[in-house]
């Protein structure tokens, strides 16, 4: 039944949005900020049993701790930046809602660095270095 | 789960009174007031959303260890 309260607040949103929309569009657009927030923090509580069941089979599979947390950071921001891109988009900052969209990747792939070298360091090892053999 | 939506009938309700003040005031001829009395209600609304907003953003960032950003 969630979900269907999910879609009825939606759509009392947008009822609202669009009476206030003419008259006051300031408010409009913080009831669109508001209905995001709402929405947004009825389904965190499900992520949250989900990525701990992510990290559950981690553990079990004994994987390294770091790249869980890792890839649990890329996510966050990858949402954390969907919802702030929206958002500036829907309040006609296309512009701004781009580089905002590129800060978010900028700081996924800065995440994703130590991931990055530890495939390479592995990848290096499987290289066979043939020093000796030079004359 | 429980959905609060009666803070968004609230903000609407806010906005709508907020608007009806300002065409009155407006058609006093009071314009400054008039524009006093709209920062006043979206400032009380922003209030509300604010803490939402917090609150949101904090549960995002300890659900997904987003301690250091």
């Amino acid at each position: 039944m969630d979900m269907i309260q999910l879609v009825l607040v939606s759509m009392v949103a947008a009822l609202l949005y669009i009476i206030l929309k003419d008259i006051q569009p300031t408010f409009a657009f913080l009831i669109l900020l508001l209905t995001s927030a709402l929405i947004i923090l009825v389904v965190i509580k499900q992520i949250q049993i989900i990525l701990q069941l992510l990290q559950a089979i981690g553990e079990r599979a004994s994987i390294d701790a770091t790249y869980i947390h890792t890839i649990l950071k890329i996510i966050g921001i990858a949402y954390v930046t969907e919802l702030g891109a929206n958002i500036t988009k829907d309040a006609g900052l296309a512009s701004v809602a781009s580089k905002l969209e590129l800060a978010g990747k900028i700081f996924i792939i800065l995440l994703a660095i130590p991931i990055i070298t530890a495939v390479i360091d592995v990848v290096i090892q499987f290289i066979p270095t043939n020093t000796n053999h030079l004359p | 789960m429980f959905v609060d939506a009666t803070i968004l009938f609230q903000i609407a309700g806010i906005g709508i009174i907020t608007a009806l003040i300002h065409t009155v005031l407006k058609q006093v001829g009071k314009e400054d007031i008039a524009q006093f009395v709209s920062l006043v209600g979206f400032i009380i609304v922003l209030v509300i959303v604010i803490q939402h907003l917090a609150d949101l953003f904090q549960q995002i960032k300890s659900v997904f260890l987003l301690q250091g950003f």
